[in-house]
């Protein structure tokens, strides 16, 4: 505590306002300056100090008022809500297995596809290419993270899916044969194009945050490898990646927490069926598409209990996710500041 | 010789191989955004026009009409959010540059933001719908930006955070040494020396709040109509794009095609911009 907040002000402190900094003459702002309020200093820390409590409280309402509001949904139904497969606006049974199952199906996937080329990215923009071309490209790449998720859901619907439908999805049935991963008609909607849509929206997520921890590898330890010999493949391979695993690795938490809350792109191409697929090829849903598509639409207190209470589910997840993936990622910072 | 002359060439090789496997992936990642882009510009062109941005929607199968309700209302909505979201933010961050980098709040704060930076945007309207819409007994243009206020915070507050810190402490010291007080310091010397910063993260706030869709859904809702009134719903861009795209009229999804490319462009401009000018400060 500065003592100056205690004792009272020496006389004539108050007597010019305090406003008058900006707009007073020259001469005298040297001795308004001396004479701006103390007690000011408290009032600012306590209102920042507040509105950084203010996160945390976000955190915690959030988690207590979805599941308050979904409680419905947990007396009517109990743990049953958690397996069933029902989904029945008309009949006022919903189970969350199929939204459950889509989510983690399609993110699993998603995340299969995209960490391989992440790491490909990263390892391009930070221990290949000159800098002349790393740092356009790896804004071009960044740019994919900023197109809105519409626009991803739109173009896959619009042009994606008839392209998947027409071309990929046929060539996949031919090659795989009669898989039952592969059956059923190509329709370019459902648990396939999701997964690759998604995989391309997290890409730009998963390379920056790698290209970031690629970053603090200590200049030293990679010359040294480069001294004996080795090749830049065999520098990443042996120094970077082993250096900096737990950042790569909350990377990839980071992607699949993106992927797993990811709405409007998923929304428009996984066809929206509750009903659990072995196909890949068929519609399935996800938590974050039943919720866009149904929300505004249930009129049940019953419907909208369910729906908040996957909305609850889908919290738990990402948030669980995320700050797994924080963590990880301030391991390696700490080791890096540490040394 | 011979054993040697081969372990070399297959180092060779693999090194090779995972050059050109890199450059695939880069190469990957372009494809897709120069395809999403050419396809928006496209589609998006033809149907952007003076209407677009003075007519209200037309029913299905009239054509013409315009989405100048829901640029309106989108306009809106952005300029209540940021009114909200950005002091809250600024201020929180503060607290973590200036107050508290090390005590136990911030690195609490420091992690919760962290982690709603990231959260589903989607969790974010079904909680608005929960504290805003049903106390409220409606739909609102004013829910709608409360949860687009409540995903710019977390964003504001990291940015905030990391600007700061790059004023140098000796600034602070020289301004405390001369008697100022420390909110003092904070307001005209750390503030002033980030102003361009913190007008990027600001910015970058923005444009990625432009871009949701998910928390307005079951929020601000959608309306064909001029929206003057934020208790009432209110049109937006993203909204009506979803509903445009998805109804099986032409004229309609139409119309969304220009829609999404006024909100890409709008985003990445604001995206580049924003990157530009981080590229140029100099604390």
């Amino acid at each position: 505590m500065n003592p100056d907040t205690q004792n009272p002000s020496p006389p004539g402190r108050e007597a010019i306002p305090e406003e008058g900094g900006a707009a007073a003459p020259p001469a005298a702002s040297r001795a308004i300056r001396l004479r701006v309020p103390r007690w000011l200093d408290p009032v600012f820390r306590t209102a920042t100090a507040a509105a950084a409590c203010l996160v945390l409280l976000l955190i915690a309402a959030m988690g207590a008022v979805l599941y308050s509001k979904g409680h419905l949904a947990t007396t009517t139904f109990g743990l049953r809500f958690l397996w069933s497969q029902a989904w029945d606006p008309v009949k006022g049974d919903f189970g969350a297995l199929p939204a459950i199952f889509g989510t983690v199906v399609s993110s699993a996937i998603a995340l299969f596809i995209a960490t391989p080329i992440a790491l490909g990215v990263a390892i391009f923009l930070t221990e290949m290419a000159p800098p002349w071309l790393s740092k356009p490209v790896g804004l071009a790449i960044e740019m994919l993270a900023a197109v809105p998720s519409i626009i991803y859901g739109m173009w896959g619907l619009f042009v994606f899916a008839p392209f998947l439908a027409a071309r990929v999805e046929p060539a996949l049935q031919f090659i795989a044969g009669g898989l039952p991963l592969f059956e059923g008609a190509p329709m370019g909607i459902g648990m396939l194009p999701a997964s690759l849509i998604l995989a391309v929206m997290i890409l730009p997520f998963i390379s920056s945050v790698m290209r970031d921890v690629f970053a603090l590898v200590p200049a030293v330890a990679k010359e040294s490898a480069y001294g004996l010999g080795a090749t830049t493949w065999e520098v990443v391979r042996s120094v970077v990646i082993p250096h900096t695993r737990s950042g790569v690795l909350g990377a990839i938490f980071l992607g699949l927490g993106r992927a797993l809350g990811e709405t409007m792109a998923v929304t428009f191409v996984i066809g929206n069926a509750h009903r659990i697929s072995p196909s890949l090829l068929a519609p399935g849903c996800t938590i974050a598409s039943t919720l866009a598509n149904e929300f505004s639409e249930a009129i049940s207190d019953l419907h909208v209990a369910s729906l908040i209470q996957l909305g609850f589910i889908l919290f738990l997840i990402t948030t669980f996710i995320l700050a797994c993936a924080k963590l990880l990622l301030w391991r390696i910072e700490a080791q890096v500041k540490g040394r | 010789m011979a054993r040697d002359r081969g372990l070399y060439l297959r180092r060779r090789v693999a090194n090779g191989a995972m050059h050109v496997l890199a450059l695939l992936s880069a190469l990957f990642g372009l494809v897709w955004l120069f395809w999403i882009l050419t396809v928006l510009v496209q589609k998006g062109v033809p149907a952007i026009n003076w209407d677009f941005f003075t007519k209200l929607p037309t029913p299905p199968g009239t054509p013409g009409g315009g989405l100048a309700n829901a640029v309106a209302g989108s306009l809106m909505i952005t300029l209540l959010a940021t009114l909200i979201g950005v002091p809250a933010g600024v201020l929180a961050g503060t607290y973590l540059a200036e107050f508290g980098r090390k005590n136990a709040l911030a690195r609490v704060a420091r992690f919760v933001s962290d982690v709603l930076v990231s959260a589903p945007s989607i969790v974010v309207g079904v909680f608005v719908y929960a504290v805003v819409v049903m106390p409220l007994h409606g739909f609102s243009g004013f829910a709608g930006a409360v949860a687009l206020a409540i995903i710019m915070v977390p964003v504001v507050i990291r940015t905030t955070e990391e600007i700061l810190n790059l004023v140098p402490d000796s600034l602070r010291e020289a301004a405390l040494a001369l008697g100022a007080p420390h909110w003092k310091v904070i307001l005209s010397v750390c503030y002033r020396r980030a102003l361009a910063g913190m007008t990027t993260g600001i910015l970058l706030a923005v444009a990625r709040v432009s871009g949701e869709t998910a928390p307005l859904l079951f929020t601000a809702l959608n309306s064909p109509f001029w929206s003057p009134s934020l208790a009432k719903p209110v049109a937006t861009l993203n909204v009506t794009l979803f509903n445009y795209a998805m109804s099986p009229y032409d004229d309609w999804r139409n119309l969304a095609w220009g829609a999404a490319l006024l909100i890409t462009l709008g985003v990445l401009f604001a995206t580049i911009l924003a990157r530009v000018v981080v590229g140029r400060i100099r604390i």
